[in-house]
């Protein structure tokens, strides 16, 4: 049945509707949104601010529940799922990169990767393994040791994604990841999200604004006042690793 | 999350936020001091006392006037009461009626102004019989004590205390000399060391004589203040405790426990008497000290609060990668109860160290008999209340810390 693997969806959204309750007023922020994401795709969701894609990468993410409609995340219906469910599902099966890193401070590069371990029923005597080769993954072999503050913004969001991977989860969310790097970094960090993407078969859904960091996905959701404006595969397709050794 | 990886994280959220850890513990340090403070010095008086009371010897029996009940307060209320009569001596001193009595003294007591030259004293009047001298220990330092002929006879004769004689014959040696006493003379025979100030009979400032002749010169009374029996060595003392109590009631003609209007007691009972006074005032300085305490787990929560807020970022992520609710309520709760705790162990040592010091300035600087005592339960009682106290005021900060929402956490700026 391996094969077929790739046929199923690990995310299908039904007539998604997301609002705030903001006093006397109900802010809408995504207002009816249903599409699916097959396993091992890579879908980059853009979007001006306050279109909603935040929410929603959210409400994808386990970590906000919608007002109303369905979300199948890897063929259950989440709305059944407990809170402590929940959060082992977002251990497990899920992979956080976010704009601002989100490192602990005063702790080592190796402490950081291992962090979601803590929280996982992965033995103990395998985190240094797994979270070594994590870090290794992403070139940081050589900074294990070291202290986010002793690192470049793009090491930094290179030690969060090896944080992301550590636990082996299916799918990646990445908000924004280049948001706070120069070009030059973002793009390594980009080679590195495509590889996730190609060599291991993850599922990526990558948030961005910027038209040249979404053309590397396979296909873009364009969001406008929490609707679905397009949803169309990318026709030229960047190559990350390309663009990096110029 | 396993234990030892909650504890683990819960040591590197403070020693990230050191001296912030380090300023909330102070309250819980303070508090566990004193209590600790309060209970070893507490404990050494009691001991000091005790030791005292006891050095009277066991065999020792009081009879005072008057009913004094259990509790404290009446101790001396009837001090002055007049029911205790020369008849009750007789009746007691009788073979028949208290078998186990080896010996009977006589008290009585006042308080005069005594005169020496140009100079003058209050003196605390003490008529008692020659075996003062073996019940309460005293061995004069010039002189001799007066003999059971001289109470006999009425004596005009005074043993005084290191303070009476200081004041009234400064360096002159008042053996022999003639003191007046409310305008009586009273030829001194005696002068005893002084106690030191710490003892709980402290006989500087007394005049000692022979009671008859306190009674006849001085006070004008034919009752006593005070009865003290020596039973016979071998004698059960609550035997000899009751005989007595028998005798005196059948010579008083009363026959109702509860209208008995004197009271025997042995050295247990002031033991015990004693005792729950030192332990009444320990516990009244624990709960003041208690307020120290409660001061300090105030102060946890109010930082404990701060620092969830501080936090609320951490406590996003932590819970994006997977953490539940109960994940970090126990790692903020665990961390308030580390801090409590370690303030504890902090205040158990501080406490004890400091109540040590001042063991050594009491036997030292004071000379008297001060034995140290750790407050084994104290320290027990310090250590767990102060971790009680991390859980129940860490408790509303890590509920609240646990129940932030992850997206609301990971916006926070």
């Amino acid at each position: 049945m391996a094969h077929l693997a790739f046929l199923m969806n690990i995310i299908e959204v039904q007539n998604l509707k997301k609002s705030y309750a903001d006093g006397e007023t109900e802010t809408i922020a995504l207002a009816d949104v249903s599409f699916t994401v097959r396993k091992g795709e890579f879908l980059a969701i853009m979007g001006p601010s306050g279109s909603g894609k935040s929410t929603l990468l959210h409400v994808l993410g386990l970590l906000d529940e919608p007002s109303s409609g369905s979300y199948l995340f890897d063929g259950k219906n989440t709305y059944s799922y407990t809170g402590d469910e929940l959060a082992r599902l977002r251990n497990e099966k899920i992979g956080f990169v976010f704009q601002s890193f989100n490192l602990l401070a005063r702790t080592s590069v190796l402490e950081n990767v291992k962090l979601p371990l803590a929280y996982s029923s992965i033995p103990e005597s395998e985190w240094d393994e797994r979270a070594a080769k994590a870090i290794e993954s992403v070139g940081l072999a050589h900074r294990m040791d070291h202290q986010p503050d002793e690192l470049s913004g793009g090491e930094r969001q290179r030690v969060a994604i090896a944080r992301a991977l550590v636990t082996n989860p299916d799918v990646i969310f990445a908000d924004e990841p280049t948001g706070n790097l120069d070009s030059k970094s973002g793009k390594n960090v980009m080679s590195i999200i495509q590889e996730l993407n190609e060599k291991q078969g993850r599922t990526i859904i990558l948030i961005t604004h910027e038209t040249s960091t979404a053309e590397h996905s396979e296909r873009i959701i364009r969001l406008i006042d929490g609707v679905i404006e397009s949803d169309e595969k990318v026709v030229n397709r960047l190559k990350a690793t390309d663009e990096y050794i110029k | 999350m396993t234990y030892k990886h909650l504890i683990k994280t819960a040591i590197t959220g403070l020693e990230t936020n050191r001296s912030r850890s380090i300023l909330t513990i102070i309250g819980i340090v303070i508090g566990i001091t004193a209590i600790m403070l309060v209970m070893s010095l507490g404990a050494g008086a009691q001991n000091l006392i005790l030791s005292q009371v006891q050095g009277l010897g066991t065999n020792t029996i009081a009879v005072v006037p008057g009913l004094v009940s259990t509790s404290p307060s009446s101790f001396a209320a009837n001090l002055y009461s007049d029911s205790l009569k020369p008849a009750d001596l007789t009746a007691l001193e009788s073979k028949a009626n208290v078998p186990g009595l080896a010996d009977i003294m006589p008290v009585v007591l006042g308080s005069e102004p005594a005169t020496y030259q140009s100079n003058d004293y209050q003196v605390t009047l003490f008529g008692a019989t020659d075996l003062i001298a073996s019940i309460f220990d005293l061995t004069p330092t010039a002189g001799q004590f007066f003999t059971a002929d001289d109470v006999t006879s009425q004596s005009k004769v005074a043993v005084i205390g290191s303070k009476v004689a200081s004041n009234l014959f400064g360096n002159d040696n008042p053996i022999n000399q003639q003191i007046n006493v409310n305008g009586v003379s009273f030829q001194v025979v005696a002068v005893l060391p002084s106690s030191g100030g710490g003892s709980l009979f402290d006989f500087d400032d007394m005049t000692i004589m022979p009671y008859t002749t306190a009674q006849t010169y001085l006070l004008g009374i034919k009752y006593f203040n005070r009865l003290i029996i020596e039973a016979a060595p071998g004698a059960n003392v609550e035997v000899v405790a009751d005989d007595i109590t028998t005798t005196l009631a059948e010579s008083h003609n009363i026959t109702d426990p509860t209208k008995y209007d004197f009271t025997v007691q042995t050295q247990q009972d002031l033991a015990n008497r004693l005792g729950i006074i030192t332990t009444a005032l320990t516990w009244f300085l624990v709960a003041m000290a208690s307020i120290a305490l409660f001061v300090g787990g105030i102060g946890i929560m109010n930082i404990m609060l701060v620092a969830v807020t501080e936090r609320t970022r951490e406590i996003g992520l932590r819970k994006a990668l997977g953490a539940t609710d109960r994940d970090i309520l126990a790692q903020f709760l665990i961390e308030a109860v580390f801090l409590t705790g370690i303030g504890g162990l902090i205040g158990i040592v501080l406490g004890s160290s400091l109540a040590y010091l001042i063991s050594l300035g009491l036997s030292y600087g004071l000379g008297l008999n001060w034995q140290f005592v750790f407050p084994w339960f104290g320290a027990v009682l310090g250590f767990g209340v102060s971790a009680l106290i991390g859980l129940v005021f860490g408790s509303y900060p890590a509920h609240q810390a646990s129940k932030k929402s992850p997206i609301e956490a990971l916006r926070y700026e």
